[in-house]
């Protein structure tokens, strides 16, 4: 076997923060291999510098034979170095086609060669099984679309090597397997492939070698055939992982309906006369297919929208006032599905992040209503250690934390507050092994403390471990719950298709 | 009434419309081509000033027109450079980077003109650009005196917008210039540098904005005054977003406004005894801001514009 790309001692600071420390491996021609850790654990770093966008403090490179020049992206591109980025990098007003061709010929050139590009793309479309349309603007494509174009993007460059970091991150199942005999193709046709997930599944599936990066440096190396799925799981985290056991509590008191609830506007999904019953102390799981109107429901349920019929009923409070802060009044915690736009402020502080829901709180303002610092750091400090939020700093932008992290403040910061009702819209999405067992205990610790939640989730797997009883969305319907214990994959998977929906 | 309307039959009117529309059409690219960019360019007012200055002030001193042109295009690329090593390469806030070009590009040139003729209460005059008639389609009735028998600036200035189209649409520098503007990222992981494409962009389009200044001049009249650009340069700002940042409407909207101005002048003569001046004087600014309201809505604005690019870091 020859050596395509050899990493040697490869360490990159952030100010005092070692992002990689001294990593070394070696990657194979026609090999796919997989870079797992937890979020943080540096797998992006290590790729940004292999790529050229970052310069690593020390530590060399080498990609056959030749040794890579740093923060040079177009050094890589030429050596035949190809990524996929988590976060997509196309130009929105452009077209498929000028997102793959612009690059290719010096800024200084005077034309365009869209013809032969056009004729190339869609023979590569053609040759890995990637329908696209090179005119489309690339605002109007899908997720997964917008995925399928960064491969060919990389594999216009007639790359050797393929990093892909996370790609399956926000891709349905169906979409991932497409990725996957993808990924196979490639590797007949002679390319190499780095694949960064934490999904183990996937990773088991489709990979021949793993490395597993944990706080900055390497910690093991396994041939995937040999490997074994807790064990891995147990050196990416570092120590066992604490997997949520669901105690089941006695159903008490009612804490909120809703009655015939219907959504009739067009800037979210429709719902249709939505009944609804929730206890204390009750886990109700709302499976569905994406864009069913889960996220219409959840809003309601957290007062953003206003239903345009129906009631909702909570337990003692005759009217409701449709306010996100009446609701909060009311009890209500919501974890939304988009936690880094609508559950943060990036660019504030982990401190203001953590006391930004809390301003009634006079503990927190003098009596001049100017925010008393130190009584709110100390108070986010108090948050960050109890829920076990791992930052630099409380100064530090919130921007800069882990998915994984946002997501234990943001619950956090709901669960100071003891609320009466949880609605958590996918609240493990894109998160690891450790930090999705993190989340899901907290959240089975509130319900043993008596708060009802809510879980929408597209996970079955989550939402069988987790709740007590079932219930699907489909085009704006919810069906009665189903109690877990009686019901199976299979038949929540039917339902999602819309079986037993009139 | 009817003399309202019989206003914009004349060719006196059309032909003023586009001596006015000139420099806001320079003017107006200049800044399109650095917004597409990513990079807010509010130094415009004071790199036009600058720019009327010393093409007015190379041809006072004994050059020709054409070489009064290159003088203004070099001084307005070294202003451009100024206010992107600042935005670009430091990461500045563009408005402040702006605004102080503006300050700094308007005394700079009055200073230097007050430096060199410290004596002249009256200002001195040029021979600027002359008229001259197209063959045969100068002669055309209406059509000819309205559009046929302009300086060869004003024609430089409509090549300018096809140089600009073709730019944008047609060239790899074009695209990248346009990435940068909407996801700078996505332009560095196809291995092209951002602050190269972004610097250029800003160079160009600010050589511009001086030659548009230049315009007033060395073609529309003969001498240089302060504050002689009045607004041209907000007036463009505002252009930028009305044509969505694309060179051909920056051609629609600045004739728009020139439009409105020629036919404002021409009314106040008809009404200037019932309406006092001032109503018409507003009319084009007040039109402009109806029409700027209908079009902002469905616009879109580049997504990196005002956000700097730096390189290296945790984004």
């Amino acid at each position: 076997m020859t050596t395509l790309l050899k990493v040697e001692k490869i360490t990159k600071k952030f100010g005092d923060f070692y992002a990689n420390d001294q990593i070394s491996f070696e990657v194979n021609k026609s090999e796919v291999l997989a870079i797992l850790g937890e979020n943080g654990a540096g797998k992006t770093t290590l790729m940004n510098i292999l790529f050229g966008h970052y310069t690593p403090d020390a530590g060399t490179v080498n990609f056959e034979g030749h040794a890579i020049e740093f923060g040079n992206t177009n050094n890589a591109i030429k050596l035949g170095i190809g990524m996929v980025h988590q976060h997509f990098t196309l130009a929105e007003n452009l077209t498929v086609l000028e997102n793959i061709i612009i690059g290719r010929q010096s800024i200084f050139s005077l034309s365009l060669p869209k013809r032969q590009a056009r004729v190339k793309i869609l023979e590569l479309s053609k040759k890995f099984g990637l329908p696209i349309d090179p005119d489309e603007l690339v605002a109007n494509l899908s997720v997964s679309e917008k995925q399928r174009i960064e491969i060919l993007k990389t594999l216009f460059l007639d790359c050797k090597l393929l990093i892909l970091d996370e790609p399956t991150a926000a891709l349905t199942p169906q979409e991932t397997d497409a990725l996957f005999s993808t990924i196979r193709n490639m590797i007949e046709t002679g390319l190499s492939v780095i694949l960064i997930s934490h999904k183990l599944n996937e990773i088991l599936a489709v990979s021949d070698r793993i490395i597993v990066l944990r706080n900055g440096s390497s910690v093991g190396e396994i041939d995937t055939h040999s490997a074994d799925r807790e064990k891995i799981a147990e050196m990416i985290v570092g120590k066992k992982i604490d997997y949520p056991q669901k105690k089941k509590i006695p159903r008490k008191s009612k804490v909120l309906s809703l009655v015939d609830v219907s959504y009739n506007k067009t800037d979210a999904p429709k719902l249709s006369k939505v009944n609804l019953d929730l206890y204390s102390g009750q886990i109700l799981g709302i499976a569905g297919v994406a864009g069913n109107g889960q996220t219409t429901l959840a809003k309601i349920l957290s007062g953003h929208f206003k239903p345009t019929q129906g009631k909702i009923v909570f337990n003692k409070a005759k009217r409701v006032h449709t306010s996100p802060k009446s609701f909060m009044d009311l009890g209500v915690a919501y974890i939304p599905e988009d936690r880094n736009s609508d559950g943060i402020v990036g660019d504030m502080e982990i401190w203001e992040n953590a006391i930004m829901t809390e301003m009634d709180d006079s503990y927190l303002r003098n009596s001049l209503g100017i925010i008393n610092k130190k009584a709110s750091v100390g108070r986010s400090e108090n948050l960050c250690e109890t829920y076990d939020v791992r930052m630099q700093s409380i100064r530090q932008r919130s921007r800069l934390l882990s998915g994984g992290n946002v997501q234990k403040l943001l619950l956090g910061r709901w669960l100071m507050r003891k609320p009466k009702i949880i609605i958590a819209c996918q609240p493990t999405r894109g998160l690891d092994e450790g930090a999705i067992a993190s989340i899901q205990n907290l959240l089975l610790k509130a319900q043993q403390n008596g708060s009802a939640i809510i879980l929408i989730s597209e996970d079955l797997d989550e939402l069988l471990t987790m709740s007590d009883d079932i219930s699907v969305m489909y085009k704006g319907m919810l069906s009665d719950p189903t109690e877990t214990s009686s019901t199976d994959k299979l038949s929540i998977g039917l339902r999602m298709a819309g079986d037993g929906f009139l | 009434m009817i003399e309202f309307i019989e206003i914009i039959f004349t060719a006196g009117f059309w032909a003023a419309t586009i001596r006015i529309a000139c420099p806001l059409i320079l003017a107006t690219i200049g800044e399109v081509l650095c917004e597409r960019a990513g990079v807010l360019n509010l130094g415009i007012e004071g790199i036009m000033s600058i720019g009327a200055m010393v093409g007015w002030m190379t041809v006072f001193l004994g050059a020709d027109l054409y070489t009064g042109i290159l003088a203004a295009l070099i001084i307005g690329g070294l202003f451009g450079l100024l206010h992107s090593i600042f935005t670009v390469y430091l990461g500045a806030s563009q408005h402040v980077t702006g605004i102080g070009i503006t300050m700094l590009a308007s005394s700079l040139g009055f200073f230097c003109f007050k430096l060199i003729l410290p004596a002249s209460t009256t200002p001195p005059k040029i021979k600027p650009f002359q008229p001259i008639d197209i063959p045969l389609l100068s002669e055309l009735p209406f059509l000819g005196p309205a559009f046929f028998q302009h300086t060869p600036f004003t024609y430089l200035a409509i090549l300018v917008v096809i140089f600009a189209f073709w730019l944008m649409n047609s060239t790899p520098l074009g695209l990248s210039i346009k990435m940068a503007g909407e996801n700078p990222m996505a332009l560095e992981a196809q291995g092209i540098d951002v602050f190269l494409v972004r610097t250029i962009a800003v160079v160009l389009g600010s050589a511009l904005m001086a030659v548009g200044g230049a315009y007033l001049t060395l073609s529309a009249f003969d001498a240089f005054y302060f504050g002689m650009i009045n607004g041209r340069g907000w007036i463009a700002i505002a252009l930028v977003i009305f044509a969505s940042w694309k060179p051909e409407r920056a051609l629609l909207g600045a004739l728009l406004f020139a439009g409105l101005d020629a036919y404002q002048v021409r009314a106040q003569q008809l009404a200037g005894a019932i309406i006092p001046y001032q109503f018409f004087l507003m009319l084009p600014f007040l039109l402009s801001i109806v029409a700027m309201v209908i079009a902002a809505k469905r616009t879109r604005y580049p997504k990196a514009l005002l956000i700097p690019f730096r390189r290296g870091e945790r984004h």
